[in-house]
């Protein structure tokens, strides 16, 4: 593996994760590292295989019908406002979005 | 010596009237105050939860009604599982005040069948680490040993059961959470399979992966705390209808006749020597219980830890986009919405938080996908293959739970690869979706403990438990 700068930069990006310069050249490093071990996984012919996409096998599933559409009384909008950085009763508040 | 508190003793001094449910948690949270300056196993206590809860059980006592399941035992919760009205702060800095307006599932069970949540305990940031080292709040301390990791990322629940702060504790388990600080700390912890125990609730690192499971001083309570928990949950479409039987009364079957796998890659190299020699003295054990101890193979248990690596954090990048700035939590101001969520981010996740994400976001990232992602979800399968074969030979499979004991504090920081191996016996039954338990398995260099791991079929905890049972009745805790 070879990551560069560039990649990092790239996945911070795509992470909306400001790094510092330290930090970047750190992953950068470290990432390489890592992605080298998993390069491993590359000696396993794995052509003939079905991806696990989730855990429960078919005679195991958990009750996948849908459940009925009930309206059930839900009053917790307060106490999740009450936890925002800065509410806007009944709305969260955030920077400027767009420019006029 | 402080006592040992277990379910059936507290119980039983409730009944008799010897302590009230009231006296017992402000007993526990006298310990929490001597200890917790030392050990950090805490991070924040409830004492007025606490009290109202304690309140009802003695009023159930003095009205004679009967007492449910844990009836006035004093419980620790890892501070990612959400807890009303008590800070959760999942060992990060982006959540330092973050207070759930709801109860996770395993929490409302709890406490209907009567238990006390003393406090949060302490873990590795989102859960995220092998050692606690992670937390932002500083490491807990092993209590066997100070100088030493308690493991991660439960370790705080570790910890504080370990040195009789909490009767029991709730922990999670991604890729060995649960089972490696239960082993670090010498109790017994436990991971039900995957869809077992209800995930509403506990705030997400890695969805097919994360478990909720407890860490008791004993089995018995194991399996009790487990009865309590498990269950079906509508509010999480992974947990399943699978009946759930009464672990107490099924530990006590025999496990004389029982084939038990021993897979040779679990014996590689890497393994301390006398961990070796604990582990295969309780293996002695179960042949003098009558079982079978089988030789079996498990080709791909090599693979496991970069499949992991691969999957849990590319889960992580996309649960934890939820941290924004905008709804909970910290936020760093700016101008733009997108410099406050990149300032935000950058200023609340720590260090192997970043690097999770960025390592998550980049397999999942626009012409790596297929390299990475899809090629990891294909070796999780053939991972997954060599449990069900092995089961087709064996009734259980037996493993040491970490292949070194707790590593001292500092040792193992600095390069988040050797960390990343130090998981390598337990990512593979994260992977593969099985049941698992480590029990303690004797102590090496006279104090550390070691820890032995018992792999079940999906769905099967009880078999787990018995061998686990078993086990202990037999004195596998001091080999």
């Amino acid at each position: 593996m070879k990551i560069t700068r560039e990649d990092v930069v790239r996945v911070a990006e795509l992470a909306y994760l400001d790094l510092s310069e330290d930090e970047l050249e750190k992953y950068r490093r470290q990432l390489d590292e890592i992605l080298t071990y998993i390069g491993k996984l590359n000696e396993l012919d794995t052509s003939g295989v079905a991806p696990m996409a989730q855990v429960l096998a078919d005679d195991q599933t958990a009750d996948a019908t849908l459940r009925e559409d009930l309206v059930v009384p839900s009053a917790v909008a307060d106490d999740v406002l009450r936890q925002a950085p800065d509410p806007e009763p009944p709305y969260f508040r955030v920077p400027k979005v767009l420019e006029r | 010596m402080t006592t040992t508190w277990t379910i059936d003793g507290v119980r039983a001094a409730l009944s008799e009237k010897k302590i009230s449910a009231r006296e017992l948690s402000a007993e526990f949270y006298k310990r929490i105050e001597a200890r917790n300056p030392e050990l950090n196993a805490f991070l924040a206590l409830a004492p007025e939860r606490a009290r109202k809860q304690a309140d009802k059980i003695d009023a159930l006592i003095a009205s004679g009604k009967p007492l449910p399941a844990l009836a006035g035992v004093p419980i620790a919760v890892k501070d990612v599982i959400s807890t009303r009205g008590i800070v959760t702060t999942c060992g990060s800095r982006i959540l330092q005040n973050y207070v759930p307006p709801y109860d996770a599932t395993a929490i409302e069970r709890l406490d209907a069948a009567g238990a006390i949540i003393l406090g949060k305990t302490n873990c590795d940031e989102f859960a995220m680490g092998s050692s606690n080292e992670n937390s932002a709040y500083g490491a807990v301390k092993n209590p066997a040993s100070t100088d030493r990791v308690p493991g991660g990322s439960s370790g705080g629940s570790a910890a504080a059961v370990a040195a009789g702060l909490a009767v029991a504790a709730l922990g999670t388990d991604t890729g060995g959470s649960i089972r490696q600080p239960g082993s670090f700390c010498g109790v017994p912890a436990m991971m039900g399979s995957y869809g077992r125990v209800s995930r509403y609730g506990l705030i997400a690192f890695a969805s097919s992966l994360d478990r909720i499971g407890p860490f008791a001083t004993n089995i018995k309570d194991i399996a009790a705390m487990l009865g309590v928990i498990a269950g079906r949950d509508p509010h999480d479409s992974t947990s399943t209808t699978a009946p759930v039987p009464d672990y107490q009364n099924e530990i006590v079957k025999p496990v004389k006749g029982l084939r038990l796998g021993v897979p040779k890659e679990y014996f590689g190299e890497g393994m301390d020597a006398p961990v070796r020699q604990k582990i295969e003295a309780g293996l002695e054990i179960y042949k003098k219980l009558g079982c079978e101890l089988v030789d079996i193979r498990m080709p791909h248990t090599d693979y496991a830890i970069a499949t992991y690596y691969i999957i849990a954090t590319a889960e992580a990048s996309s649960n934890l986009a939820r941290y924004d700035g905008v709804r909970f939590g910290l936020r760093v101001d700016s101008d733009s919405l997108l410099a406050m969520y990149r300032k935000t981010r950058g200023s609340g996740f720590g260090d192997e938080v970043k690097r999770r994400i960025v390592l998550g976001t980049y397999v999942l990232s626009a012409g790596y996908y297929d390299a990475y992602y899809l090629k990891g979800q294909k070796v999780r399968a053939l991972i997954a293959k060599d449990f069900r074969d092995a089961f087709e030979k064996v009734d259980a499979i037996v493993t040491p739970t970490s292949p070194v004991p707790a590593f001292r504090l500092g040792e193992r920081s600095q390069n988040p690869l050797q960390m990343y191996l130090a998981d390598i016996y337990t990512v593979t039954g994260s992977l593969a979706g099985v049941p698992g338990i480590s029990v303690p398995c004797g102590k090496v260099c006279g104090k550390l403990p070691v820890g032995l791991q018992i792999f079940g079929t999906p769905f099967d905890e009880a078999r787990v438990l018995q061998l686990a049972y078993a086990f202990e009745q037999a004195g596998g805790a001091s080999v």
